[in-house]
C-alpha cells in the first residue's frame, strides 16, 4: 500500500467511525493527521512505574513522558543540525527556581504553581517528598540511582512548606542536582497513590504498575503488554512549550526485518534504537531521515579481567591493544555509527574531554613483541564472551577481533551468552576473562564513568581492575565541581591511567539513531536512550 | 533374499520412482560435501575481509559474501559436514536409547512398559521445540548440547515404533522357538527382535534428520544455536533472514536453498526406504 | 452412552500421570536455566544489597523443595504467579495471548487440510503417476522450508515488494481496535459484533502467517491422506462397490475417505499440536502476540513462572486435543474403543 492509499483508507474509516456509537479504531479520527505519531520499538514495556522492581529499560520511556521531574537537562543543536540534550545546562521543570545553600549541603525548591497533577490538584512539597522517599526505598536500580546524587535516606528530604521543599546532603555534590534530572526522581501525585496503597504495599506498586498518577505532558490511554501503548498529551501541561503531538502510539515489533519494512514503506513514522546497518542503508537512500548523535560518556569497548591469567600482564593488554582491528570493527560492525576511540596522538590526554582516542591503533609486529616481552610468544587461549541481546554489534565485532588475535598466536573461542544469565557472569561475577561492554554513564562526568567502570568491585568494572591511584583519585573528584581548580587534573591523571593499563580497550563510541519519515522533526538524543516525545513534531 | 536379489530391487525402486532417484543423488552430492568440503572449497569459510563484505555473487566468489567478507559459498559447503553431524548424531541417540527402551517395554510389558511409556508421553506433551529451546538455554548453547536436546525431544518417536513393532512380535514363531530352546531374554532382543523392527526404524530415522536439521536451524534462528565462527546452514539462514528486507538476499538464499535440499532429500529418502523395505512391493 | 462417559474419564485419569510430569520438568527445566532472575530484575545498575532484596522479594532465597511446593500449592489454588518480564499475572496474560495462537494454528490447519487432504486423494487415485510423483515434491518441500524463513520470504514479497499484504504487525492494523471479547478470536468476535471492517482486516493479518502454517502442514496430512486412500481403495468393499458400478466420485468420499477418516484424524491431532510448537518461530516474524512469542521473551530472561505456565497450558491443550480427537473417533467409528 502506498503512503496515498493508506492515508485513503484511513480517511474512509474515519467517516465510518464518526457514526459509530463506539470508538473502534483507535487514532482514525486522528491518523494520518499531523497530530499522530506511530512509532516502532523493537522491545516491550512491562510497566508504567520505573520504581517497581524488574521495570526493564525500555520501560524507561514511559516514565520520561508522563511524569515531570523537579528538574530537566537542556537542549543544543550539534554541527549537522540534530538536536541532543545539553548535560551542562539545566532547567526548571516542577521546580521555578531552586537555591543551594552557602555549604552546598542544601538545595532548595520553590514549586511552580502551575504545576498540576492529572486530577486537578496541585504539585506539593508532600507529593514531591513521598515520590523522593519512594525512590530510596524501594532499593533495586531507583535507590543506587539516587545514591549517585547523594540521597539515600527519607530524612534528607524536607518539607518546608507546600510549595518549598529542600533536599539536605551529607557533602556538597556536582552530581546532585543533574541526578535530579535522570528519569528516576519523577513526581507522583502522592495523595492518588496512596488511596491504593496498603499495608504489604505502602509505595502502591501494584497500581502505579497499571495506572500511572502524575503530571507530565502525556498520559498513557491505552497498554497492551506486549503489543503497544498509547500516549495522549495533557492539554492541562504547562511547564514547557505545548507538545506539538497530540497523540502517540508506540508498537512493539520484535523483529528488526520487519521493523525495517515497517519504516521504509511508510507505516511507521519513527523508528526509536536503529541497528547501525540500518542507519547508514536508509541515510544513503535518503527516502527516510536518520538522526542520530553519539551517546554521551559511553564507550563499547573489549574488557580484560585481570584475574584471569595473563591478562594480570599489563604488556599483554597493552599487546591486545595494539593487535584489535580497530578500523574494521567501526565499518563492519559499527556501519560507521561510532566515533572512533584509538589512534589518539597523545601518550597522555592534553585534556579532560571525555570519552577521547586512546593511544593505541592496529600494529600486529608491535604487538607481536609486547607478547614475546610478556612471555608470551606463542600465544594462549581464551574465550571472549558477549551479549546474545546485543549480538547486532558485537558478534561481528568478536568475529574480527577472534580472526586478528590469530595472528598473534592468540587462540579465542567464543561464548555468547543469553541475555539473563550476561549481568549475573559479567558483572555481578565477573568471572568472564575477555568480552564485550558498553557501559554508558548518564552523568557525564569522566570520573562518573570511572567511579562504575575503573573503581575496583564496582558493577561496570567487569575487568576486576584495581589501582590506588584511581582508587583515591575517584573518591576525591566525583563530587568536585567541574571549576575547582585540582579537577582537571585529577581527570586527566585518571584518563592517562586508563590509556596506560587499559583494562577496557575501548573501540569506539555508539551512536544513538532513531529513522523517522521526512515530515516528522525536533527528534532529540537523550543520555537515557529514550523517546522524549515533547519535543517531536509532524508536518 | 540374497544381495543379488537386494541390488535388482533396489535398482527396481529407484527406477521405478525418478523422485527416489532424485533422493538418492542428493543424498550421494550431500556425502560427499560432507566428507571433502573443507577441502573442495576455494576460501577459508572463516576468514573476514572487511574490503569485500557483503558483495552479490560474482566470477570470484560465486554466492557472494557476507557482512564481514567472507566466502558464502566455501561456508556453505564447508557447513554440510557440521550440520549432517548433528543430524547424525542426533539421531543416532534417539535411535539407540529410544528403541532399546521401546524393545524393552513392547518385549516385557507390566509396570516397564508403563514407566516407559508414560515417560515418552510426557515428553510429547511437551511443545517440542519449545522443549528444545529450554533444553539448550539450560545446559548452554554447544553443538553438544543441541544434539542432546534433539536426541531428547526426537526419542519418543523411535520408543513408540520400537515398542509398537516389538509388541507385534513378542509372541511370534520364531521368539517363541527362540525362547523354547532356552535362549535368553536379552538375546532374544538383540538378535531375533532387533532386526526384525529395523525396516521400520530406519523410515523413522531419515524423516527425523530431515526434522533435526530444521530443529537446529530453529534454534540458530532465536540465538541459541551453533557457535560462532562455526559455518551452520540454520545460523546462516537465521542471519540472513535479517539481510532479506535490505537486499542482500544471497545471505539467506544459497544456505536456504542448501537447508531445504538436505531435509527435502532426508523426506524423500524417507519414503524411498519404505518403498524398498515394504513387503506388499517385493517381486 | 454411560460406557463412553466413563471411557472418558477414565482416559482423563490416564493423562494424569503425564501432567504431573509436566509440572515437575517444567519446574526443573526453569531453575535449571542459567542466569539469575534477580539480577536480572534488580535492573541496571543494582547494588548487591539491592539484588538480595529482590531475591528475597521473588522468594527465590528458599530451598528448591520449598519453592516446588509453593509452587504447587499456588497451581492448585489456580495461581500461576506473576510474570516478572512483563509484569502481570501469567494467567491473564495467557488467557488474552492463548485465543491469538488457537486461532492462527486452527486456520493454518484449516488450509492444509483444505489443500492436503485432496491432494492426497488424488495422489491416491493415480499411485505412482507424475501427479502423485509432483504432489510428494510439493508436500516435502512445504515441510523442508524453515517456517521462520517461509515467513520472512513472504513478508518480502508481499508486503515489501508488491504490497499487497497489510503491514506484519500483529493481529490486527494500528488503525482498528480489537472487537469485543467473546471468544477471544478476532474472525469469531468481529462477527458477532457485525463489524465487517475489521473481520476483513484482521483476516487480512492472518493470510500470511495462515499460509506459513499451512505449508509446514501440509506434508503430513497429504501422506497420511494418501496412504490411507490406497489402504481403503485396495480393501474388498471397495472392490464390491466399484464393480456393482458405483460413481466414481461417490465411491471416493462416502466410502472411501470415510473409512480412510480414522488414520487422518489422528494424524490432525498430532500435525495440531507440532503446529503449535512451530508457532513460536512464526509468531516472532509476523510480531503475532500469541503465548509462542511470550515463550521466547521469558526463556530468554528467565522468566520461571512464565516459562512454566506457557509449557503446562501447551501441554494441557495438547492433552486435550488428543482427548478430543480420540473422542471423535469414537463419535464417528463404533469399532473404537477408547482405551485402545
Amino acid at each position: 500500500m502506498k503512503r496515498r492509499t493508506f492515508i485513503k483508507t484511513l480517511g474512509l474509516t474515519a467517516q465510518g467511525a464518526a457514526i459509530l456509537p463506539f470508538l473502534r479504531h483507535i487514532p482514525a479520527e486522528a491518523a494520518g493527521k499531523s497530530d499522530t505519531l506511530v512509532v516502532i520499538a523493537g522491545h516491550s514495556i512491562n510497566s508504567l512505574d520505573l520504581h517497581r522492581k524488574g521495570t526493564n529499560r525500555p520501560s524507561y520511556q514511559v516514565t520520561v513522558n508522563i511524569y515531570d521531574r523537579l528538574v530537566r537537562f537542556g537542549t543544543k543543536t550539534l554541527a549537522d543540525g540534530s538536536l541532543t540534550y545539553d548535560s551542562t545546562v539545566i532547567e526548571p521543570e516542577v521546580a521555578e527556581s531552586w537555591s543551594i545553600a552557602d555549604d552546598g549541603k542544601s538545595i532548595t525548591f520553590t514549586i511552580n504553581p502551575k504545576a498540576i497533577f492529572w486530577d486537578g490538584s496541585p504539585v506539593t512539597a508532600q507529593d514531591v517528598k513521598w515520590s523522593f522517599d519512594r525512590a530510596v526505598s524501594l532499593g533495586g536500580f531507583p535507590a543506587v540511582q539516587m545514591k549517585a546524587g547523594s540521597m539515600t535516606n527519607p530524612e534528607q528530604f524536607v518539607v518546608v512548606d507546600d510549595k518549598t521543599f529542600r533536599i539536605d546532603l551529607p557533602k556538597p555534590s556536582k552530581l546532585t542536582l543533574p541526578d535530579l534530572a535522570v528519569p528516576i526522581p519523577f513526581i507522583i501525585n502522592a495523595k492518588e497513590a496512596q488511596k491504593h496503597a496498603t499495608e504489604k504495599d505502602p509505595w502502591a506498586t501494584e497500581y502505579l504498575h497499571k495506572t500511572p498518577a502524575g503530571s507530565g505532558a502525556y498520559k498513557v490511554t491505552r497498554w497492551d503488554p506486549g503489543q503497544q501503548f498509547v500516549y495522549e498529551r495533557n492539554e492541562n501541561w504547562a511547564l514547557g512549550p505545548k507538545p506539538g503531538l497530540k497523540r502517540v502510539i508506540v508498537r512493539e515489533v520484535p523483529s528488526a526485518a520487519t521493523r525495517r519494512a515497517l519504516i521504509e514503506r511508510q507505516n511507521a513514522d519513527l523508528y526509536m534504537d536503529i541497528p547501525a546497518k540500518d542507519a547508514k542503508e536508509l541515510q544513503a537512500k535518503g527516502d527516510v531521515d536518520i538522526a542520530g548523535a553519539p551517546i554521551d560518556n559511553c564507550l563499547h569497548v573489549l574488557a580484560l579481567n585481570l584475574s584471569h591469567k595473563p591478562f594480570d600482564d599489563l604488556k599483554v593488554r597493552q599487546a591486545i591493544a595494539y593487535a584489535l582491528p580497530y578500523e574494521d570493527i567501526i565499518s563492519l560492525a559499527a556501519y560507521g555509527r561510532g566515533k572512533p576511540m584509538f589512534g589518539g596522538k597523545n601518550k597522555t590526554p592534553t585534556d579532560t574531554q571525555w570519552p577521547q582516542p586512546f593511544p593505541y591503533q592496529q600494529d600486529l609486529k608491535k604487538a607481536a613483541a609486547l607478547l614475546q616481552e610478556a612471555g608470551y610468544a606463542q600465544g594462549f587461549e581464551t574465550t571472549l564472551s558477549y551479549n546474545l541481546g546485543l549480538a547486532d554489534w558485537q558478534e561481528p565485532t568478536a568475529l574480527l577481533i577472534q580472526q586478528a588475535l590469530k595472528q598473534i598466536n592468540i587462540n579465542v573461542t567464543l561464548d555468547k551468552i543469553p541475555g539473563a544469565n550476561w549481568r549475573t557472569a559479567a558483572l555481578v561475577e565477573k568471572r568472564l576473562p575477555m568480552h564485550l561492554e558498553n557501559f554508558g554513564g548518564w552523568l557525564n562526568y569522566p570520573d562518573y564513568y570511572f567511579f562504575w567502570a575503573y573503581k575496583s568491585g564496582h558493577l561496570f568494572n567487569s575487568s576486576n581492575y584495581k589501582n590506588d591511584t584511581i582508587e583515591t583519585l575517584v573518591d576525591e573528584t566525583l563530587h568536585m565541581e567541574t571549576s575547582h581548580p585540582s579537577y582537571a587534573d585529577h581527570v586527566k591523571k585518571m584518563i592517562a591511567i586508563a590509556f596506560e593499563e587499559v583494562p577496557r580497550i575501548p573501540l569506539y563510541q555508539p551512536y544513538l539513531d532513531a529513522a523517522m519519515q521526512k515530515n516528522v522533526s525536533g527528534y532529540t538524543a537523550w543520555f537515557h536512550r529514550q523517546l522524549d516525545c515533547r519535543n517531536l513534531k509532524k508536518a | 533374499m540374497n544381495l543379488k536379489q537386494t541390488i535388482r530391487h533396489f535398482h527396481y525402486v529407484l527406477t521405478e520412482n525418478p523422485v527416489t532417484f532424485f533422493a538418492f543423488f542428493l543424498f550421494g552430492v550431500i556425502i560427499l560435501a560432507a566428507l571433502f568440503g573443507p577441502w573442495l572449497v576455494p576460501y577459508d569459510p572463516l576468514a573476514t575481509n572487511a574490503s569485500i563484505a557483503l558483495q552479490p555473487p560474482n566470477a570470484s566468489h560465486i554466492f557472494g559474501t557476507d557482512q564481514l567478507g567472507r566466502d558464502v559459498f566455501s561456508r556453505v559447503v564447508v557447513a554440510t559436514r557440521l550440520d549432517l553431524g548433528i543430524a547424525t548424531s542426533a539421531v543416532a541417540l534417539a535411535f539407540v536409547v529410544g528403541s532399546a527402551l521401546g524393545c524393552m517395554a513392547g518385549f516385557f510389558g507390566g509396570w516397564a512398559d508403563r514407566v516407559i511409556g508414560r515417560l515418552s508421553d510426557t515428553i510429547m506433551a511437551f511443545p517440542l521445540f519449545v522443549l528444545a529451546m529450554g533444553i539448550v538455554s539450560a545446559l548452554g548453547n554447544s553443538v553438544e548440547n543441541i544434539v542432546y536436546a534433539t536426541a531428547i525431544i526426537n526419542l519418543p518417536f523411535y520408543a513408540r515404533v520400537a515398542r509398537a513393532e516389538t509388541f507385534v512380535r513378542r509372541d511370534a514363531g520364531f521368539v517363541q522357538a527362540a525362547r523354547l530352546c532356552g535362549t535368553s531374554d536379552a538375546r532374544i532382543l538383540t538378535t531375533q527382535v532387533f532386526p526384525n523392527i529395523l525396516p521400520p526404524m530406519m523410515i523413522q530415522i531419515s524423516l527425523n534428520m530431515g526434522w533435526a536439521i530444521l530443529n537446529a536451524a530453529g534454534l540458530s534462528f532465536i540465538g541459541l544455536g551453533v557457535r560462532p565462527p562455526d559455518a551452520e546452514w540454520g545460523i546462516m539462514v537465521a542471519e540472513g533472514a535479517s539481510y532479506i528486507i535490505s537486499g542482500e538476499w544471497w545471505l539467506v538464499l544459497f544456505p536456504g536453498v542448501a537447508l531445504m535440499l538436505c531435509v527435502f532429500c532426508f523426506n524423500l529418502l524417507g519414503d524411498g526406504l519404505r518403498d524398498l523395505v515394504d513387503p506388499l512391493r517385493r517381486n | 452412552m454411560q460406557a463412553k462417559v466413563l471411557q472418558i474419564s477414565a482416559r482423563l485419569l490416564q493423562s494424569l500421570p503425564s501432567i504431573l510430569g509436566i509440572v515437575v520438568i517444567s519446574f526443573a527445566l526453569t531453575r535449571a536455566l542459567p542466569g539469575d532472575p534477580a539480577v536480572y530484575f534488580a535492573g541496571a545498575m543494582a547494588d548487591q544489597a539491592s539484588i538480595e532484596q529482590v531475591r528475597q522479594a521473588l522468594g527465590l532465597d528458599k530451598t528448591l523443595l520449598e519453592q516446588f511446593f509453593i509452587y504447587a500449592k499456588n497451581l492448585l489454588n489456580g495461581d500461576l504467579g506473576m510474570s516478572l518480564s512483563t509484569g502481570r499475572p501469567v494467567l491473564e496474560e495467557l488467557l488474552t495471548r492463548l485465543p491469538a495462537s488457537i486461532e492462527l494454528t486452527l486456520m493454518g490447519l484449516g488450509l492444509s487440510i483444505l489443500i492436503a487432504v485432496p491432494l492426497g486423494i488424488l495422489a491416491a487415485t493415480r499411485p505412482m503417476s507424475w501427479i502423485d510423483h509432483l504432489c510428494r515434491i510439493l508436500v516435502t518441500a512445504g515441510v523442508s522450508l524453515p517456517t521462520f524463513f517461509t515467513g520472512l520470504f513472504l513478508i518480502y514479497i508481499f508486503y515489501y515488494l508488491l504490497g499487497w499484504a497489510p503491514s506484519p504487525l500483529g493481529r490486527l492494523d494500528i488503525i482498528y481496535l480489537p472487537p469485543e471479547h467473546v471468544t477471544g478470536s478476532y474472525l469469531i468476535d468481529s462477527l458477532i459484533a457485525r463489524d465487517m471492517e475489521v473481520f476483513w482486516a484482521s483476516l487480512k493479518q492472518l493470510i500470511l502467517p495462515t499460509v506459513t502454517l499451512g505449508l509446514f502442514a501440509l506434508a503430513p496430512i497429504a501422506r497420511m491422506t494418501r496412504a490411507a486412500m490406497l489402504n481403503t481403495l485396495a480393501s474388498d468393499y471397495i472392490r464390491t462397490a466399484r464393480a456393482s458400478g458405483l460413481a466414481e466420485t461417490k465411491l471416493l468420499i462416502t466410502y472411501a475417505l470415510r473409512n480412510a477418516m480414522l488414520p487422518i484424524l489422528t494424524t490432525l491431532g498430532m500435525v495440531f499440536s507440532f503446529l503449535l510448537g512451530a508457532n513460536v518461530l512464526v509468531e516472532k516474524v509476523f510480531s503475532w502476540p500469541g503465548i509462542g512469542s511470550y515463550a521466547i521473551e521469558a526463556l530468554v530472561a528467565s522468566d520461571y513462572a512464565a516459562v512454566q505456565g506457557f509449557v503446562l497450558s501447551m501441554a494441557l491443550l495438547f492433552t486435550f486435543v488428543n482427548l478430543l480427537v480420540d473422542i471423535i473417533l469414537t463419535l464417528i467409528d463404533p469399532r473404537v474403543a477408547l482405551d485402545s
